[in-house]
C-alpha cells in the first residue's frame, strides 16, 4: 500500500487539481449563512411546543422564601411555572472542580436556586407559555419577596475578615489557589541590574455572540428520549451532562446542534436556565424553547478576564530576562461554572507569563476567588490576553528602564529557534515554536523605520503616536490533560467518518462543529483532498451526537489540529479502501492507483481508469460481479487524539500603531500586524479571518467592551448602547503574515489558530499607547483604556 | 424581551389623530420613526394599549420656505437633513450634523420630532434647534403653539407638549452666520460623551450673539449663558477663547456617567470649545 508521509498526501504542493489543503476554498457553508437559509435552533419549531422565561434576580445577594405563582398561572397562554424545588425533584445539582487542580471548591448549583439568589440576572423561576411573550407576561406577574443581602463585590476584600462569604458552607470565598515556582526568584531580583513592576487590571467583559444562547429541549415519554436542539460547541459533552443531572442513560440523550451564530467560547458551558429547560421538558413531556434576549446574555452569559495581577521583571545589564514575579487575583462570580470550571483561566495565567522568553526564575500565583456577579469562564484565548499583557508591559517597561529598544530587548530573550523542545519554568512543554521567525518576518511587514519618523515628526506638531509589539504563546489541541485527568467528561479526541455514496460523492461526519468560523469548510477540503474528489462532491455532518462519532467539539482551538487529523486519517484510509476495490475491477495493484478529481487513475501516466461513479454503481448494485472474499466497506472512521504533548503550542507576535489625543483620552487605531505560526495553514484566507476577528475581539477588550458594576453588585452595562463592542469604523487595516511549524503529532501537522488574535492584541494596544504617552510622562494598564483612564494618567482629570 | 400585545391605529389626518388620541387616552402611544420607542417597548419600560402611527399625515410632512423661515415638517427623516438643498442652503449646521446621528439605518427611520419629543439630552438635533435659534410649532386640538426651542426642553427626557400634543414642524429664521458642531463619543454613531453645537455671527471681527448649546453633560440641552457673555462683543482669539472656557464652570454642572466623572466632561466641554471656535477662527482667517 501507498506510504504515507505529508509530501505523498500533497501536502508541500499545490500541483493536483484536488490537492486542497493549504489554498484559500471558499467555504462551502458560506451562500446559505449569507441568504438567510441557515437553520439556527431559533428557526426549529416542534409541534406541542412551548416557551420559557425567567424571573431573574434583581439583586445581587438575596434570599427567597414564598414564591406565589398564582397570577402568573392565570396570565392567558401561561402553562406552568417552576421553582428551584420543583426541578430539583428530578434534576441534580452539580458542582464545578477538577481533580488536578488541587484544594479547589464550589458550592452546589441547581437549575434554580431553593432559596439563595447570589448575581444579579441569576434565573430565579421559570414560567412556560405558548409564546415567550406570553411567558414574560407570566414572569411580571410573579410575586415573590426577596430579603436583600449584602453582596460581595469586591474581589480584592473576598478573603478579609468579616467580609460576606457567598456559600457559608465553603467557609470562605476562595475557590482556588497555585502558585507555580522554579529558580530562585529571591536571589535573581537581588541581583538583578533592573526591577521593574507595574499592577495590571484586565476589564470583565463577554463574548456578544450574534445568536444569543439558544435551546430547544424535548422529552418523549413513549421512548423515554431526550431531544435537545442546542446552540453549543460541544454537543456530546451536553449529552452527557443533560443525561447525567436528569438521571437518564447518555444513550437516551442526543443534542442536535445546527447553525451556530458565534460561540467564542460562551457556548461550551453549562447554564443553569438551559438545564431547567431540558428537566422542565423531561417533567412536562413537551418541548420547550428558550432564547436569551440580549438583556439576558448580558446578565447570564459567561463573563471573563477579571484579573487584578501585579507583576514584577528582573534583567541584568545586558537585558537579559532574570526573572517573573507574577500575583494574579481573580473574581469569577459565586460558582465555579461547570464543568470546565472557572479557575482554568487564572491557572492559564499561571502556566502563561513569560511564555515567549527564555529565562529560569519564576513565581506566579493566582488566586481565585468567589463574587456577586455574573460567574464567568472561558471565553475565547482563555487567560493568554491577561498574560500577555503583563509578560509585555513588564516587558516594555524593563526595555524603558534598560533605555533598549522593545524590539531588541524581545529579540535578546526570544527563545531561540533551535532550541525546542523546550519546557518554560511553569512546565509547558513546547514542540516547535518560531519566535524569531516570527519577529523577523513582522519587522518585514511593518515599516519601523518609517513609523519611528512619522511618529517624531507627528510629536513636533503635538500629535502622540506610539508603537506597540507583543509576542504571545498560545496553547491549541489539548490534550486530556486540561479537562479529563480531572475527572471532567470532556473529549480531548475526536473522530471522523468518511464514506462514498454510490454516484461517487462522499460524506463525512466529524466530532467537532461549526459556529460561523469554518469548521466545515476546512473538514471537506481535507476529505477532498485526502480522498481525491472535487471538493464539492464533499458534504460534511456535524453537530448531532447520535450521527457523528463522539467527540470533544470545537473550543481551544481544536477543530483544525484534532478534528481536521481525524477527518485526514479516515479520508485516506477510505482513499485506500476504493483502491483496493479498484485494484480488484481494474486488474491491477492498489498502489498503482490513485484517485484525482474523482476518478481512478493509472498513478504513473495519471491516465484515467474508472470514475468513482462507475465504482460505485458497481459495488452497491452489481456486487455480485466482485471477488467473493473482496472488502468492500467504502466507509472509515478514524480517532485521533495528541499523545506527545499535552498541548501544541503555538506562537507569535502583534505591533499596533495607534494615535492618542491627549486632550480627549481618545486612541486612534492606525494599523495593526500580527504574525502568527499555527503549523500548517488548511486555508489561509480562514486563517486569515481567524486572525482578525481575533484581533477585533482583542480591540474589544483593550478598548471598549467592559461589564461595568456599581459597589451593590448591580449591571450597569446591559445593553449594546453602554456594553461597547467593537465596531468596522473603529478597526485599523489588520495586516496577517504567517510562519509555519506544523506540529510532528498529526500528519496534517495543523495547530490552532483561533485565539491568537486575542492573545495579543490588548498587549500589543497597551505598549503602542504607552510609546505615544511616553512623552507626557503617563501610562496606563488598566483595561479597557478608556479615554477616562488615559485623561486620569495624563493627570488632566483626578 | 418580547413586545406586550398592544394594538395599531394609523392616523391620515390630524383631525383622525385627535380621535384616537381621545380614544385611547394616555395608554396611547404616538409612533413615527420609532428608533428609540421600539427599543423602549422591547424592554418593557412601557407598556402602551395602542401605537398610533403619525408617519401618514401629511401636515407633518415637508420642507420649504415660508414666511421668512426655513420650516421642517416634524416628520423630515435625519437622512434628509444631511442632503435636502434647502436644509443645506439655510441650516447648514443641521446637515452637518446629520452624520453624526447614529447610523444610517436608524438615520432613514428617526425624525426630528421624535428626536426633539423624546429630548435626550446626548442628542445632536436639540442642541442644534437651540443653537439655531428655531421655534417648535406644536398642534393639538385645541391649536397651534409656537414654543421657542431655548425653552421647549424642561428636564430630563421632558419637554414643553402638553397631553396629547405633538410637534408639528420646526422653523429656523433665514439668518446667516456661522455654525458648527463637534462631539466626542467612543464609536461613530453613539451618544457624545460631550457635545457642542455653536453658531455666532462675525461682524467687524467681533462676535454678535454666540449661540454655544452644550449636549451630554446635563439634563436637557446647556444653552452657555456665561460663555457666551464672555465672548460677546470680543474679537475671535485665544484669550476670548480661554475666558468662554472660564465661563463654562458656571454654565456647566455636568451628571456623572459610564464614561467618567463630571469632571471629565467639564473637560472635554473646553475642548470641544476651543476646537469648534478654532475652526470658526480658521474660516475666519480663510475667508479674509
Amino acid at each position: 500500500m501507498n506510504e504515507i508521509t505529508p509530501a505523498s498526501i500533497g501536502l508541500s504542493r499545490e500541483d493536483l487539481p484536488n490537492s486542497y489543503i493549504g489554498r484559500s476554498v471558499p467555504r462551502p457553508n458560506v451562500p446559505k449563512l449569507v441568504q438567510g437559509r441557515a437553520t439556527y435552533t431559533d428557526d426549529v419549531t416542534l409541534p406541542r411546543m412551548l416557551h420559557a422565561a425567567f424571573l431573574r434576580s434583581p439583586h445581587a445577594h438575596a434570599k427567597f422564601s414564598a414564591i406565589d405563582t398564582a397570577r402568573a398561572k392565570a396570565v392567558p397562554g401561561v402553562f406552568r411555572v417552576f421553582t428551584g424545588h420543583d426541578l430539583a425533584k428530578i434534576c441534580d445539582p452539580w458542582v464545578a472542580t477538577l481533580d488536578h487542580l488541587k484544594g479547589m471548591k464550589s458550592a452546589p448549583q441547581y437549575p434554580l436556586p431553593l432559596n439563595h439568589a447570589t448575581w444579579q440576572g441569576e434565573p430565579i423561576v421559570a414560567v412556560v407559555a405558548e409564546s415567550r411573550a406570553a411567558a414574560e407576561d407570566g414572569v411580571a406577574a410573579l410575586d415573590i419577596e426577596f430579603e436583600a443581602l449584602a453582596a460581595q463585590t469586591d474581589m480584592e476584600t473576598a478573603l478579609a475578615a468579616g467580609t460576606v462569604v457567598i456559600h457559608p458552607e465553603l467557609g470562605d470565598n476562595l475557590v482556588f489557589t497555585r502558585t507555580a515556582e522554579s529558580g530562585d526568584v529571591a536571589a535573581a531580583f537581588a541581583a538583578a541590574h533592573k526591577v521593574v513592576e507595574a499592577r495590571f487590571v484586565t476589564g470583565r467583559h463577554t463574548g456578544v455572540t450574534l445568536e444569543p444562547r439558544s435551546i430547544i429541549a424535548d422529552y418523549n415519554p413513549a421512548d423515554e428520549t431526550l431531544t435537545v436542539y442546542h446552540s453549543t460547541q460541544a454537543p456530546h459533552m451536553m449529552q452527557g451532562v443533560f443525561a447525567k443531572q436528569l438521571r437518564m442513560k447518555e444513550g437516551d440523550v442526543r443534542v442536535i446542534c445546527k447553525d451556530v451564530g458565534g460561540s467564542f467560547g460562551i457556548k461550551v458551558h453549562v447554564y443553569p436556565d438551559e438545564v431547567a429547560v431540558a428537566a422542565m421538558a423531561r417533567i412536562m413531556g413537551r418541548p420547550v424553547k428558550f432564547v436569551a434576549d440580549r438583556f439576558e446574555s448580558f446578565v447570564s452569559d459567561i463573563h471573563a478576564r477579571d484579573h487584578r495581577i501585579k507583576g514584577r521583571l528582573a534583567v541584568d545589564t545586558e537585558g537579559r530576562v532574570l526573572a517573573f514575579d507574577i500575583d494574579d487575583l481573580t473574581g469569577i462570580g459565586p460558582y465555579s461554572v461547570y464543568p470546565r470550571t472557572s479557575a482554568i483561566e487564572g491557572n492559564q495565567v499561571v502556566n502563561l507569563c513569560g511564555g515567549p522568553y527564555d529565562f529560569k526564575n519564576y513565581r506566579c500565583t493566582t488566586t481565585v476567588v468567589l463574587q456577586n456577579k455574573t460567574p464567568t469562564c472561558q471565553y475565547r484565548a482563555v487567560g493568554h490576553p491577561i498574560a500577555t499583557a503583563v509578560t509585555e508591559g513588564l516587558m516594555d517597561l524593563a526595555a524603558e528602564a534598560l533605555g533598549m529598544d522593545p524590539v531588541e530587548l524581545r529579540r535578546r530573550n526570544l527563545i531561540r529557534d533551535d532550541a525546542y523542545p523546550y519546557t518554560s519554568p511553569p512546565g509547558m512543554r513546547f514542540e516547535g515554536l518560531s519566535h524569531h521567525a516570527s519577529l523577523n518576518k513582522l519587522l518585514e511587514m511593518v515599516p519601523l523605520d518609517r513609523i519611528r519618523a512619522d511618529q517624531a515628526e507627528a510629536r513636533q506638531r503635538g500629535v502622540y503616536r506610539g508603537i506597540g509589539f507583543a509576542s504571545f504563546i498560545e496553547l491549541t489541541n489539548p490534550s486530556p490533560f486540561m479537562y479529563g485527568i480531572g475527572g471532567a467528561r470532556i473529549s480531548a479526541q475526536d473522530g471522523c467518518t468518511v464514506r462514498m455514496d454510490p454516484d461517487g460523492s462522499i460524506v463525512a461526519s466529524s466530532g467537532v462543529t461549526e459556529q460561523g468560523q469554518g469548521t466545515e469548510a476546512i473538514l471537506a477540503q481535507i476529505v477532498a483532498h485526502g480522498v481525491g474528489v472535487p471538493v464539492n462532491r464533499v458534504k460534511i455532518i456535524t453537530g448531532d451526537t447520535q450521527t457523528t462519532p463522539y467527540g470533544g467539539g470545537t473550543w481551544a482551538c481544536r477543530g483544525a489540529g484534532i478534528g481536521g487529523e481525524a477527518a485526514l486519517q479516515s479520508a485516506i484510509a477510505l482513499k485506500q479502501q476504493i483502491l483496493e476495490v479498484a485494484g480488484a475491477m481494474l486488474q491491477a495493484a492498489p498502489e498503482t492507483l490513485d484517485i484525482a478529481m474523482g476518478e481512478i487513475t493509472d498513478k504513473a501516466s495519471g491516465k484515467p481508469r474508472m470514475t468513482l461513479f462507475e465504482l460505485g454503481r458497481i459495488v452497491y448494485f452489481r456486487g455480485d460481479t466482485l471477488p467473493k472474499d473482496l472488502q468492500r466497506e467504502l466507509v472509515q472512521t478514524r480517532h485521533f487524539i495528541t499523545k506527545e504533548y499535552p498541548f501544541a503550542f503555538t506562537n507569535g507576535i502583534q505591533a499596533s500603531w495607534v494615535e492618542v489625543d491627549p486632550a480627549t483620552g481618545m486612541v486612534k487605531l492606525l494599523e495593526h500586524w500580527c504574525v502568527e505560526d499555527c503549523g500548517r495553514v488548511v486555508n489561509p484566507m480562514l486563517v486569515d479571518e481567524q486572525v482578525r476577528g481575533g484581533i477585533v475581539q482583542g480591540i474589544g477588550g483593550a478598548l471598549y467592551e467592559h461589564c461595568v458594576y456599581d459597589a451593590e453588585g448591580n449591571l450597569l452595562t446591559t445593553t449594546l448602547a453602554d456594553y461597547l463592542v467593537p465596531m468596522s469604523a473603529e478597526m485599523p487595516e489588520i495586516h496577517v503574515g504567517h510562519v509555519e511549524t506544523p506540529t510532528r503529532e498529526s500528519l496534517l501537522g495543523a495547530k490552532g489558530a483561533g485565539e491568537a488574535g486575542t492573545a495579543g492584541a490588548p498587549a500589543a494596544i497597551m505598549n503602542a499607547i504607552n510609546d505615544a504617552l511616553k512623552p507626557l510622562n503617563a501610562r496606563v494598564h488598566e483595561q479597557p483604556f478608556t479615554p477616562e483612564r488615559i485623561l486620569r494618567a495624563l493627570g488632566t482629570i483626578a | 424581551m418580547k413586545w406586550p400585545a398592544m394594538g395599531y391605529a394609523r392616523a391620515k389626518s390630524l383631525a383622525e389623530l385627535w380621535s384616537a388620541l381621545d380614544a385611547h387616552g394616555s395608554a396611547g402611544q404616538i409612533i413615527a420613526g420609532g428608533q428609540t420607542l421600539l427599543a423602549t417597548l422591547a424592554f418593557r419600560l412601557s407598556e402602551p394599549s395602542t401605537l398610533i402611527d403619525i408617519t401618514g399625515i401629511p401636515e407633518l410632512r415637508g420642507i420649504s420656505v415660508q414666511g421668512g423661515a426655513l420650516r421642517l415638517g416634524a416628520l423630515t427623516l435625519h437622512a434628509d437633513l444631511c442632503c435636502d438643498p434647502l436644509v443645506k442652503a439655510h441650516a447648514p449646521l443641521l446637515a452637518a450634523a446629520a452624520p453624526l446621528i447614529a447610523h444610517p439605518a436608524i438615520r432613514n427611520r428617526g425624525t426630528i420630532g421624535g428626536s426633539l419629543a423624546y429630548a435626550d439630552p446626548a442628542a445632536e438635533l436639540p442642541a442644534c434647534v437651540i443653537a439655531l435659534d428655531a421655534t417648535v410649532i406644536t398642534v393639538s386640538a385645541k391649536g397651534e403653539r409656537r414654543v421657542p426651542a431655548a425653552a421647549f426642553f424642561t428636564d430630563l427626557l421632558q419637554t414643553a407638549l402638553e397631553p396629547q400634543e405633538i410637534i408639528a414642524a420646526v422653523e429656523f429664521p433665514l439668518t446667516k452666520r456661522l455654525g458648527a458642531i463637534e462631539e466626542i463619543a467612543r464609536r461613530s454613531g453613539d451618544y457624545a460623551m460631550a457635545g457642542l453645537a455653536a453658531t455666532l455671527h462675525l461682524e467687524a471681527g467681533r462676535v454678535i450673539k454666540p449661540r454655544l448649546v452644550y449636549f451630554g453633560v446635563g439634563k436637557i440641552p446647556v444653552l452657555a449663558a456665561a460663555a457666551a457673555k464672555a465672548l460677546e462683543g470680543r474679537s475671535l482669539d485665544t484669550a476670548s477663547i480661554s475666558a468662554v472656557q472660564a465661563a463654562l464652570a458656571e454654565d456647566l454642572d455636568p451628571p456623572q456617567d459610564l464614561h467618567g466623572p463630571p469632571e471629565m466632561k467639564r473637560h472635554l466641554a473646553r475642548v470641544l470649545t476651543e476646537r469648534v471656535l478654532q475652526g470658526f477662527l480658521r474660516e475666519k482667517v480663510q475667508a479674509a
